[in-house]
């Protein structure tokens, strides 16, 4: 069981829950690694069908009126994603490289990218949920049809079915194992900083039995190990040149007409056609 | 469960003869290798079974490491010298008088033949929450037992808590650091050389250590330098009987001074976080100003700034700003501007 948890012994002689093994920091390394070289391998081995550009010219030569670049993400979502992004890199090596033998005075550092986590989270949920289509990053039962199409796109074959809408599938479900993980760090996060000093906080180390602080520190430890594997991923996928044009707009904030209608569903991810010849560097709005 | 006093879980003993064979025990064993000196500090662990080591390796037959050599302008203490040798040692009696101060503060006379000087700085806090066994930040576990409501915690820390508020108990750690020493360090892999002032390292740093060896290192050797050698010295070290005990709070200085004048001084304090604590800023304040009894005050009220006390320890805030006023002005001889 100690490769797992690790426990100790309370002043009462009981047995008490403490952490997580750091061993399962090194299984989730081990875990995103592993996964980045076996789907790059593949990536490279197989044969993937690309459409062919005669098709994507065809499809472009439909939709006359649609602008030359489309919004993907605000300015508000941008910020949101790379402030995020720093706050949880910085999270993670704040707690990850003293325990890899770095050692630095990192406590401080870590609760408040923790807050800085927090609270772009907060204003995520509040943004997603009055000025994005909330639901379209989120999976459901109704998207089986692509999860399927989209395996047998990866195997490649060549399949009529679904395609995205605004998001693709992998985003999506990577967005869930984010909420998942990073809700989790950030609730058992804010519950530890009551255990130590800050300015915010009259240090309360009874506030929750012994038992329960365990549970609080395993259930952080398990998110912030899963996160390291996580983050493995979507670097991985952020820097590969087939992702790029994700990335980009995530950068600037739009993709190209021609990407659109190469990737996306046209019928899910609606975008209103101006009905007049594009105009250089116009962007259209995406619909709901 | 009660904790078995006296009676030490089973351990393979090493005693190798050279320090190159210890360091390839430890080298071959690494964590799970326990480094014995005089002992004083391992045998508390060992006998409370607390401290379950596979395999120990015992450094009294290192004779390499045992000595006070000069070296230079200053001299070089081998770790393993006993605080009784170091004391005794003329150029160190002559030369670095606070560090004789120091280190004859130590313990009892019974002690100090048996405890050795790399000993006595790298010891474990004293902390009895975490010596007890128990499961706190400093022992891997998620709780500072000394920092709740209802702690024991007279004796611990004011300054530079981290999560934990252990203390470190070295009597000799604040002089060396007020003399500008260097600590030797050597592994399998060769040796590296740190100052005194930053082998010990605080919790937030590493919770679960008091300095900078890591498993595999032993500390060989001392180094003082001719720098601060005779200058002007104060050491005190408050306790709570005069033999025998650990220091509440202590002081070490090393000054020069032309006329009246403070020219430059190193000013250490410990007792009052995880590590001793050199006061840089105060360093600075005193720097060119009159050795008298208003730049001692000053010197004080910097001192303590950002001290927290705890349920139990209020009492060393005042207590630390008048060591470093008296460090400053002296006790007996001061000037008056």
């Amino acid at each position: 069981m100690d490769y797992f948890l690790t426990w100790g012994r309370s002043p009462w002689g009981q047995q008490i829950l403490t952490h997580v093994s750091w061993n399962l920091l090194w299984a989730s390394l081990f875990a995103g690694v592993a996964f980045l070289l076996a789907h790059a391998s593949y990536m490279v081995l197989s044969a993937h069908r690309k459409r062919h550009p005669a098709e994507t010219d065809a499809m472009e030569a439909m939709r006359p009126g649609l602008p030359p670049r489309i919004a993907r993400h605000s300015l508000a979502a941008r910020m949101f994603h790379w402030v995020m992004a720093a706050s949880m890199l910085t999270l993670l090596s704040t707690a990850f490289l003293p325990i890899a033998g770095i050692k630095f005075a990192w406590v401080t550092w870590h609760w408040m990218a923790g807050l800085v986590l927090a609270a772009s989270v907060a204003f995520h949920v509040i943004h997603a949920t009055f000025w994005l289509d909330f639901w379209s990053i989120w999976v459901g039962p109704k998207d089986l049809p692509e999860l399927r199409a989209e395996i047998l796109r990866e195997l490649g074959h060549d399949v009529a079915g679904p395609k995205p809408g605004k998001y693709p599938l992998g985003n999506r479900l990577y967005h869930l194992a984010i909420v998942v993980s990073a809700l989790s760090v950030i609730a058992t996060g804010l519950t530890m900083m009551v255990r130590i000093r800050t300015p915010l906080f009259t240090r309360n180390p009874y506030l929750l039995g012994d038992a329960s602080w365990g549970f609080v520190y395993v259930t952080h430890g398990m998110a912030g190990v899963a996160l390291v594997g996580l983050v493995i991923a979507h670097i991985y996928f952020a820097v590969r040149p087939d992702k790029w044009w994700i990335t980009k707009a995530m950068i600037l904030g739009w993709i190209t007409r021609r990407q659109y209608l190469e990737h996306h569903d046209p019928h899910r991810w609606v975008v209103a056609e101006t009905g007049q010849p594009p105009s250089p560097g116009g962007f259209g709005a995406p619909g709901s | 469960m009660a904790v078995i006093r006296d009676v030490m879980p089973p351990f393979e003993l090493f005693q190798p003869a050279n320090l190159a064979d210890a360091l390839n025990l430890l080298d071959r064993y690494g964590n799970d290798a326990w480094i014995f000196a005089g002992g004083l500090d391992s045998l508390d662990w060992l006998k409370d079974r607390i401290r379950r080591p596979r395999y120990v390796v015992d450094l009294g037959g290192l004779a390499e490491l045992k000595g006070v050599r000069e070296s230079g302008d200053g001299v070089e203490i081998g770790a393993m010298t006993t605080l009784t040798d170091t004391v005794r040692h003329p150029v160190i009696r002559e030369r670095y008088g606070i560090l004789m101060e120091a280190a004859e503060s130590a313990a009892s006379p019974q002690i100090r033949n048996q405890g050795t000087i790399g000993g006595n700085v790298s010891q474990d806090t004293r902390c009895w929450y975490y010596r007890s066994g128990w499961s706190c930040y400093r022992a891997g576990g998620n709780i500072c037992y000394a920092d709740t409501p209802e702690a024991v915690n007279r004796e611990h820390a004011i300054l530079g808590a981290d999560r934990c508020v252990a203390v470190n108990p070295s009597d000799t750690a604040p002089a060396l650091i007020a003399l500008g020493a260097s600590m030797v360090i050597r592994s399998a892999s060769g040796e590296r050389v740190v100052d005194a002032e930053d082998y010990f390292i605080g919790p937030g740093t590493d919770i679960t250590r008091m300095n900078v060896l890591q498993p595999g290192e032993i500390l060989t050797a001392i180094r003082l330098p001719g720098d601060w050698a005779g200058s002007r010295f104060y050491f005190e070290k408050i306790r709570d009987r005069q033999v025998w005990d650990f220091a509440l709070v202590s002081v070490a200085s090393a000054m020069t001074i032309s006329g009246t004048t403070i020219q430059n001084m190193r000013l250490v304090v410990n007792g009052v976080a995880a590590r001793p604590l050199r006061l840089a800023a105060v360093e600075d304040l005193v720097r060119g100003k009159p050795r008298n009894e208003a730049t001692a005050a000053l010197a004080g009220e910097l001192a303590i700034q950002g001290a927290q006390p705890l349920r139990l320890n209020a009492y060393k805030i005042p207590l630390m700003r008048n060591l470093v006023k008296r460090a400053i002005r002296g006790v007996e001889e001061w000037t008056t501007s």
